[in-house]
């Protein structure tokens, strides 16, 4: 386990919004990852979260400061920082497992046959129990489903970071609930490295090693992090009456709703919002080519 | 054995039956009635007023045609292509004769081949129209769907090319014509020319008013696709070839099927105009033909013309329909 595995070092990020002064989203970003460790972002919505995992997918780049993976700095996008959407983004045209061998392919074209490429592919789908509808459109599962596939396609490239943009937002309760523990148990299997968002303080706690709170934007930055050290496997009934689960909880509620709380969020939280509106049209004149995610960090 | 295959069969033929009964108590006579009204209603009326107006309209060239003139000239038309084919008929007939003749009288003798060379008939030159639209539509496509993905790309190469396709998306045919005409002319200077010029020249002004709206369409599509699809696409680092192929094409494709659509019956109606100056052997020379002919038979046989060009161009609007049916990945889609 290399304890300085992903790297963020005084990382801010201005986008243009065709006012006279761009605007600030993040600022001074600074977070130390371990290998294998699973740390969770969580705040209110426009305080750029999606912003800070876009920026270690490559799709964002920070202003100043810098993200760095295992000794490199990261400049693009690229497989071995898979991000696992919040709608999913499978192809809706592919089948199931073609939307996962579009990226087996691409990633394992030279080291592995097409044999070995097929058993990857079937294998990964196995793992979130999603081998019984290979040949299924996306159209054609649930939402649960595609999301199941969404992250068997971000295992299947073997990132050395696994990102999660709100996976489980859309999906309701019993779905979440089901696809979380299929994660905590992958996760505890393959040893990954998570950087997840959520709004969900129960999620946060039940799946991370760290909880990283962040505070208000414009001008965003980590405003606290907490550890969780209850022990693994965690199981969600037991965990519900823990007193340390219920403190750690009580901890993160008290940060999101005392702290900063939300009547300051909708205060400066207005900014953002429209910021990122006119960063969506742009988006849509194709001058920022990350637009879309751009606009996204206004729901984040 | 056998009876097992015959019994098999019986059993198919009764289920085929079966079927056809049920498609026929599906179809109830009130509702295919209630189908079928509206139309027809609105066929007759329509006749109704044409037969009407028709006759308050005095032409030099005799009373304007009503239903029941052009239906005649539809007739007179269809003769004409009978008697055309019977004479092209006898032709080769008194050729092959002749050299038959020939060869008896001396075996080595060489023998002469002429092809018919009559004037061509309606059916011909509707042939020829659609062929040559065809042409045309295929040039402007083999630039407009590659150039609007290039387009729908790059912010940057769409910025370049924007002002000049708002310059020539509106220059009528007609103006195109005179240029392309004197271009074939100095440049398709081939002796053994594979086409005619009056086709050429025909076919490349179609190109060069269908191309906008598929170029249009195609660079609106690719520009829209869900941006979280082409962010999967650069995580996943697919080359811009695979980019294309994998993503772009299939999320594109309702909006380049709508472009090619708008695109031919753009091209179909610029064709008639095309060849009409260009003197290419299809309904535009046709139509013009008989404008310059002025007989009294002329304007009904024009209105035929009309009719069978609007009824081509509802064919391909159909047939374009299919063919995005078949290669859109959604089937559930409803296409209009």
């Amino acid at each position: 386990m290399k304890a300085n595995y992903l790297e963020l070092s005084g990382v801010g990020i201005e986008f243009e919004t065709g006012g006279k002064t761009p605007f600030r989203a993040l600022q001074n970003v600074n977070l130390k990852m371990a290998e294998g460790e699973f740390v969770s972002l969580i705040g209110h919505s426009g305080c750029g979260k999606s912003t800070v995992l876009n920026i270690i997918a490559g799709l964002h780049q920070a202003t100043e400061g810098g993200v760095i993976l295992e000794g490199r700095e990261v400049v693009k996008p690229g497989p071995d920082r898979a991000v696992v959407f919040q709608n999913h983004s499978l192809m809706p045209w592919l089948t199931v497992y073609d939307n996962v061998a579009l990226a087996v392919d691409q990633v394992f074209r030279h080291s592995k046959s097409r044999a070995e490429r097929r058993e990857w592919i079937e294998h990964n789908l196995a793992l979130v129990n999603m081998d019984h509808a290979l040949h299924k459109l996306p159209s054609e599962i649930s939402g649960g489903m595609k999301q199941r596939v969404g992250i068997a396609r971000c295992l299947a490239m073997q990132p050395k970071v696994l990102l999660m943009d709100e996976p489980f937002g859309a999906l309701d309760a019993l779905t979440r609930a089901q696809l979380q523990d299929s994660l905590m148990q992958i996760q505890a299997d393959l040893g990954n490295t998570v950087v997840m968002i959520t709004h969900d303080v129960d999620e946060a706690v039940l799946l991370s090693d760290r909880i990283v709170m962040m505070s208000n934007g414009p001008a965003a930055t980590i405003g606290d992090i907490l550890t969780v050290d209850l022990p693994r496997p965690r199981d969600r009934l037991a965990l519900a009456e823990d007193a340390r689960f219920v403190h750690l909880r009580h901890q993160v509620l008290e940060f999101l709703y005392a702290r900063h709380g939300v009547a300051a969020a909708t205060d400066t939280g207005a900014k953002p919002v429209s910021a990122a509106r006119v960063l969506a049209v742009e988006g849509c004149d194709r001058t920022d080519p990350v637009g879309r995610s751009a606009g996204d960090s206004r729901a984040a | 054995m056998a009876d097992a295959i015959a019994s098999e069969r019986g059993a198919e033929t009764l289920a085929l039956d079966q079927r056809f009964e049920q498609i026929i108590e599906r179809i109830h006579p009130q509702r295919l009635v209630k189908a079928l009204l509206p139309p027809l209603l609105g066929i007759c009326v329509f006749l109704g007023l044409w037969q009407a107006a028709a006759e308050r309209i005095d032409t030099s060239l005799g009373q304007f045609p009503g239903p029941v003139q052009v239906w005649q000239q539809v007739e007179g038309l269809a003769a004409e292509h009978q008697r055309a084919r019977d004479k092209e008929a006898a032709f080769y007939q008194r050729q092959e004769d002749r050299n038959a003749k020939k060869r008896a009288a001396n075996p080595d003798a060489t023998v002469k081949w002429r092809d018919y060379t009559g004037k061509p008939v309606f059916l011909d030159q509707v042939q020829t129209s659609l062929v040559t639209v065809a042409a045309g539509f295929v040039l402007a496509n083999l630039v407009a769907i590659p150039l609007g993905i290039v387009c729908g790309l790059s912010s940057g190469v769409y910025r370049a090319v924007n002002p000049i396709i708002q310059t020539f998306k509106p220059v009528s045919p007609l103006a195109w014509l005179p240029l392309v005409t004197m271009v074939v002319s100095a440049t398709y200077t081939s002796t053994e020319p594979l086409f005619d010029k009056s086709f050429l020249t025909s076919a490349i002004t179609v190109a060069l008013c269908c191309l906008w709206p598929t170029l249009i369409n195609t660079t609106v599509g690719v520009a829209g696709i869900d941006r979280d699809l082409v962010n999967a696409s650069r995580v996943m680092s697919l080359s811009p070839m695979l980019h294309v192929r994998k993503i772009v094409l299939p999320a594109a494709m309702p909006m380049i099927f709508t472009g090619l659509r708008l695109s031919l019956a753009t091209g179909w109606m610029v064709l008639i105009a095309a060849e009409m100056l260009a003197q290419n052997p299809g309904l535009g020379k046709f139509v013009w033909d008989e404008f310059q002919n002025g007989s009294s038979d002329s304007l009904g046989r024009i209105m035929v013309a009309v009719l069978v060009i609007g009824f081509i161009g509802f064919l391909l609007d159909r047939l374009m329909l299919a063919l995005q049916g078949r290669f859109n990945w959604d089937k559930q889609a409803v296409l209009r």
